[in-house]
């Protein structure tokens, strides 16, 4: 009965989220104080019932009940109970239910926080995201029913793919989604100020928060993914320009580009109608990337559901609020008037140069995923974008923002000097070319990628300290603690995105690879590390079988480590995994890979020195840790209980 | 789950190793130099997987082919040629900047460009709204009539 209960609650949610839609925006337009106050209670019901539906679906998840043929079809019942939990995401329907939870959650906090809104804009916001949820459950009911009865259910379900079943892969999903729907809130709030026809300041102190959160979770989302890729696939590798990373990478770039201009709304006023805009592009790019995932139309990419039936929902829910948006867009932007002004030098300015760049990679990106569809489309051609296209033409565009970030936070509001600003930098200048010089040295010239990455890695982290310092003006490091929170926060994001550069290009350049066939107490050497296959034996874990080898490691004769890579096979799924050894270390890891047997006794061995590999994903979780701080700012927390209307208070009208 | 795509094509990879030992050539220059070839080329039965990183037969096939044409004789550029007239162009990864692949090429720089110049447009005529323009004569005339009466 619980899945029927699952199944009744999403239904409910569904009408809950039509009646959301409609009241609150008929009240709005209206003035009618009663059917604005519609859109909270509406919320945060919509909320409890696809908790429920979440909670009933996990339910049937943890408890193998495989007359439910998702879980038949996902799930088995020797899988492990945290493999279990996380498997109602791992597959299409339980993860769109999520969508939907963490779509609901959104409203439910914008209905929750939202006191100091001013009501029509609450109630326009919360009837956006109301209609965002119809689309959504809309589409879950009519064609992704998670809770689809068998007639004859199985002895024990297929079980999820192997490779999902880690912990990195385990929470990547709820936070990518987190992003992604994230930038719905974004959305919302400029539609609504569109059909307001009013943007001021406050309206930019009320988006920006949702963005930064929304950016966060997707930084975190895309980190785990790659880290992941990183340690289970294998061979190494972070990143494969893959379409699915890329369509989690738009909305990131675009999401960026949104917190930076959301500040000039904020502090001065300009650039309202290019903000509006950044947020309905940003969540045109979620919707985007839903439709890569769920449809299977780029043929490389192997996504969940290969059902045109799903691609068509979803292209149509693309079309609508992509669509409409822009057309209210273009029917309403003449209303806002930027009251800022500011000189061709100035942080404005560099903040629109810091946008133009963002959408320009977003773009580049957005092209080489969807061009062999294209190309498809009008000549026939099947043709393949990889990644030696993506590292070619998007590398320059962020070589040039990390090049420039650095003069722009610098420069003050409404007119600077760029000869100032490069002045008060010639320290950190000074030192990025040193470390430069330093990786062509120490690189013997190998690659011109490293010297480049050192360069600007240092140029980012420096020019975040220095900015740091500069903050503190005559008082000192004393100043230091002082500082508002959002000086840390930027400082943190963009050293953080210094670190990861730097990690990019030192792993890029300097990864040494080694495969070679070893027999059992044989050794090898590889960059001073001394490695013996000590054996190689059979294991049994939990739903697999394992072959694990013991590779000693030893340095200058003293041993340091063992590693114990591992190939699994797991019988029920049929599918083998692979499991890296790996050794991290601040510098760079060291990563093992045992293949198959051969035919003499030996055992094909994998090895890599991955240089650095840390910092890409350390850099990340800076980045990340800069938003967060930024978003306990003082401002917003003031901001936030400052207006608060007197809780039970009558309305005036 | 976005990631969950990588894995259908990852399956097979995994099922065999990617580059085996006994593929490799035994100079380590003409080795580098078939590694470098193979991460432009993908493997044709996989989902966007280079020959490389997959272990498809066909990818171990093109991997011995890449090696067989550089061992040959042949240029980076002859071996890339010699497998796309025979394999097609959905092999390589990297589109050439020819025909009307010079538009995915060119769609980047292009756009940054246009960007610039709207932006400096934009930022120009936001001036030109702020300072307040000057007056013609007839407004002067006027403004002399009023501040005589």
């Amino acid at each position: 009965m619980i899945a029927e209960y699952g199944h009744f609650a999403l239904v409910l949610a569904f009408a809950v989220a039509l009646v959301q839609t409609v009241v609150p925006m008929i009240g709005a337009q209206k003035r009618w104080t009663g059917w604005m106050a519609v859109a909270e209670p509406a919320a945060l019901i919509q909320f409890v019932a696809v908790v429920v539906s979440f909670g009933a679906l996990m339910h049937a998840f943890v408890t193998s009940d495989f007359s439910v043929a998702l879980v038949a079809n996902n799930s088995n019942s020797l899988k492990p109970m945290l493999y279990k939990v996380t498997g109602v995401w791992g597959n299409h329907e339980g993860s769109m239910l999520l969508w939907v939870l963490i779509l609901t959650l959104f409203g439910a906090a914008a209905a929750l926080f939202g006191g100091n809104l001013p009501a029509p804009l609450r109630a326009r916001v919360l009837a956006v995201q109301g209609s965002i949820s119809v689309a959504f459950l809309a589409f879950l009911l009519l064609t992704s029913n998670p809770f689809l009865r068998l007639a004859n259910p199985p002895l024990d379900g297929a079980d999820l793919n192997p490779l999902l079943q880690d912990p990195g892969l385990a929470f990547h999903p709820p936070f990518l989604y987190l992003g992604y729907v994230g930038l719905s809130m974004a959305f919302s709030f400029a539609i609504a100020a569109l059909i307001e026809g009013r943007i001021d300041a406050a309206w930019g102190r009320w988006v920006r928060p949702w963005t930064l959160a929304a950016w966060m979770f997707l930084t975190v989302g895309i980190a785990l993914g790659s880290w992941w890729a990183y340690y289970e696939l294998g061979w190494g590798g972070f990143w494969f320009w893959d379409p699915v990373e890329n369509a989690s990478f738009m909305p990131w770039l675009i999401a960026g580009a949104l917190l930076h201009s959301a500040i000039v709304v904020e502090k001065r006023e300009s650039l309202k109608a290019w903000t509006v805009l950044l947020a309905i592009i940003a969540f045109g790019f979620s919707l985007t990337g839903t439709f890569i995932v769920r449809s299977g139309v780029i043929t490389s990419v192997h996504a969940f559901a290969n059902d045109p039936e799903r691609g068509v929902f979803i292209l149509a829910i693309l079309a609508f609020f992509l669509g409409g948006g822009l057309l209210l867009f273009a029917a309403r932007a003449g209303a806002m008037e930027a009251k800022g002004v500011f000189a061709l030098v100035s942080r404005e300015s560099a903040l629109v140069l810091n946008n133009i760049l963002l959408v320009v990679s977003a773009f580049v990106v957005f092209t080489g995923t969807l061009w062999p569809l294209f190309a498809e489309f009008a000549w026939g051609r099947k043709l393949s974008v990889g990644a030696p296209f993506f590292e070619a033409a998007f590398t320059p565009f962020f070589v040039v923002l990390a090049l420039v970030l650095p003069v722009g936070a610098l420069l003050p509001w409404k007119r600077g000097r760029l000869g100032r600003a490069l002045w008060q930098l010639r320290g950190v200048l000074a030192l990025a070319l040193a470390a430069a010089l330093a990786a062509w040295v120490w690189g013997t010239g190998r690659s011109a990628l490293a010297p480049v990455g050192a360069g600007l890695g240092v140029w980012l982290i420096g020019g975040a300290l220095r900015d740091l310092w500069l903050r503190c003006g005559t008082g000192g490091l004393s100043r230091l603690t002082r500082l508002p929170r959002a000086d840390f926060g930027r400082a943190l994001a963009h050293g953080g995105l210094g670190i990861t550069i730097f990690g990019v290009a030192a792993i890029t350049a300097w990864s040494v690879e080694d495969i070679r066939v070893v027999q059992e107490g044989e050794s090898f050497t590889l960059g001073g590390y001394e490695l013996t296959l000590v054996d190689v034996s059979q294991g049994q874990g939990p739903n697999y079988v394992t072959t694990k080898a013991d590779v000693l490691v030893s340095r200058d004769g003293t041993e340091i480590a063992h590693l114990y890579p591992e190939k699994r096979v797991y019988p029920v799924a049929g599918m083998p995994t692979t499991e890296a050894a790996i050794r991290s270390r601040p510098f760079g890891d060291l990563y093992v890979v045992i293949g198959d047997a051969q035919a003499d006794g030996g055992w094909a061995v994998r090895t890599h020195i991955k240089p650095f590999a840390m910092w890409i994903w350390g850099g990340a979780i800076l980045m990340a840790l800069g938003g967060l701080v930024s978003l306990l700012d003082r401002r917003y927390r003031v901001a936030a209980g400052a207006r608060k209307p007197v809780p039970g208070g009558v309305p005036a009208e | 789950m976005r990631r969950l795509v990588l894995i259908l094509a990852l399956l097979w990879p995994l099922a065999a190793a990617a580059v085996t030992p006994d593929e490799m050539l035994p100079d380590p220059a003409q080795e580098a130099r078939a590694r470098e070839i193979s991460r432009l080329l993908r493997c044709p039965v996989c989902q966007g997987e280079t020959i490389d990183d997959s272990g498809a037969d066909i990818a171990a096939d093109l991997r011995v082919l890449v090696r067989e044409r550089i061992l040959a004789g042949d240029s980076n550029e002859e071996v890339i040629k010699y497998i796309v007239d025979r394999y097609g162009e959905y092999v390589l990864f990297l589109p050439p900047a020819r025909g009307v692949n010079l538009v995915l090429w060119i769609a980047g720089p292009v756009m940054l460009l246009l960007a610039l110049m709207l932006a400096w447009m934009a930022a120009r005529r936001r001036r030109a709204s702020a300072t307040p323009s000057e007056l013609n004569a007839e407004e002067q005339a006027r403004l002399e009539q009023i501040l005589k009466n």
